[in-house]
């Protein structure tokens, strides 16, 4: 999987990504070859930079009392902590069945029932808008949430009418060096089914591919770069699709 | 309101006319401590503010795109590596995620009920110039911009301060896709280059 023949296409993309130029999907991808190529992180890093200066010829003072709203908004919120390193335990992690996690999963459901999620107006722009949406906004739509230990929630959209499920997570922090976020869509047989994968980041989305109205359950891991074909750690996020 | 930021590769020194020490009240502002993150607000609010208009346009949406993003700036704090480059780039990287990703969800939604058409109204760059010429970063940057090509430099703003994709500035220029990409990295890349800025790994 390190011979990716559209790499150096990909690597092209270092200067639309630093400024944000690039659509959705372009974004998903190029984000999953960043977590493992470390002369392009360095690169969107000082390509950033360069960009951020135009911001000094653009400064415009801002009204006065946005300053007051900002400071009353984060008296409300408690900064996350620190990343924690992950990577150093999942390495030497033993496989687990994801039965035993079963539990887990409908302690999570139950939270998402009761209270349903309260969706912060600072939650409301994401990187896939448009088919976030449309799942979101579909009459039968579901949603369950999860939220994990590092102060990142995830939430899964689903439409069994339109047959296609949308995970949002907020907070997500960066997956270990040669690590990514790898989704996966629990078949009806049980089987957990590679759906495709997430950046990290504040706030990202991604389309879970496959058979999205019958699977009985979603959940991410942390997988190689390239992904797996089946999961290898303990997922960080797991929800199971109630009725 | 722009204060000077030390001059890449120089120390910062006590008696010059110093810009706060941004990773500090960071560091300070993932602890909790609000009066710190009030200075990270005063030091960095006007660029943010001031490239939120460009992107989004409209001033009440990029107060909204600020206030959303400095919670997430409060938020994130403890995340801020020094290793990966200055805490204002890092600032004004989610802002400006925040404003293109607000730009271009209003815009999907709307292109589906009306014909699309410029919409754009001008933002009044007299204000915008008044504010920035009092500072010497500020004349730095527009000469250093001013060393793109007329392509790049056309390329860089259209992407960085109008929020279009690179697919969509190559169908505005009638250029090949592939080409507006390049013409944004290589102008990324001189206006990194001219400004110094960039990290020595």
């Amino acid at each position: 999987m390190t011979t990716d023949p559209m790499r150096t296409d990909i690597h092209a993309l270092s200067g639309a990504y630093a400024v944000d130029a690039l659509d959705d999907g372009e974004r998903a991808e190029f984000e999953r070859h960043l977590a493992g190529c470390p002369s392009c992180q360095a690169e969107v890093d000082d390509l950033r930079e360069a960009a951020a200066t135009m911001a000094d010829v653009n400064a415009v003072k801002p009204p006065a009392d946005l300053r007051s709203r900002v400071l009353a908004d984060i008296r409300t919120v408690r900064p996350l902590p620190p990343v924690v390193e992950r990577g150093t335990t999942h390495s030497s992690r033993v496989r687990r069945p994801w039965v035993t996690l079963a539990a887990a999963a409908a302690a999570v459901i139950v939270l998402a029932g009761a209270g349903g999620v309260v969706w912060h107006p600072w939650t409301s722009s994401t990187s896939q808008v448009s088919a976030v949406a449309q799942v979101q906004h579909a009459p039968d739509a579901r949603q369950f949430t999860t939220h994990g230990p590092d102060g990142s929630t995830v939430t899964v959209y689903r439409s069994v009418s339109l047959d296609k499920a949308v995970v949002v997570a907020r907070d997500l922090a960066a997956a270990p060096d040669g690590k990514v976020y790898q989704l996966w869509l629990q078949d009806p047989a049980g089987t957990m089914r590679p759906a495709g994968f997430l950046s990290a980041g504040a706030s990202t989305s991604a389309t879970l591919s496959g058979a999205a109205a019958t699977a009985k359950g979603a959940g991410i891991t942390v997988e190689p770069v390239g992904g797996s074909p089946a999961p290898t750690s303990n997922p960080v996020a797991l929800v199971a699709f109630t009725p | 309101m722009n204060d000077l930021r030390p001059v890449p590769g120089g120390a910062p020194d006590e008696g010059a006319p110093p810009g706060p020490d941004l990773p500090a009240l960071l560091q300070r502002s993932a602890r909790g401590d609000e009066s710190a993150f009030a200075q990270v607000y005063d030091a960095v609010s006007a660029k943010a503010y001031g490239m939120a208009l460009r992107v989004v346009r409209d001033p009440a949406q990029a107060e909204e795109v600020v206030q959303e993003s400095f919670l997430e700036v409060w938020r994130m704090a403890a995340r801020y590596d020094a290793v990966r480059g200055s805490a204002s780039a890092w600032i004004l990287t989610i802002v400006h995620r925040r404003a293109v990703d607000r730009v271009r969800s209003a815009e999907s939604a709307t292109r589906r009920e009306v014909a699309y058409h410029d919409r754009n109204q001008p933002v009044s760059h007299d204000e915008t110039a008044e504010a920035a010429t009092a500072s010497l970063e500020a004349r730095r940057v527009r000469s250093a911009l001013a060393s793109l090509t007329p392509v790049q430099r056309e390329a860089v703003e259209l992407s960085y301060l109008r929020g279009y994709t690179h697919t969509e500035i190559a169908r505005m220029l009638d250029l090949p896709v592939g080409t507006a990409k390049t013409r944004i990295r290589d102008g990324l890349i001189r206006l990194r280059d001219t400004m110094g800025v960039g990290s020595v790994r």
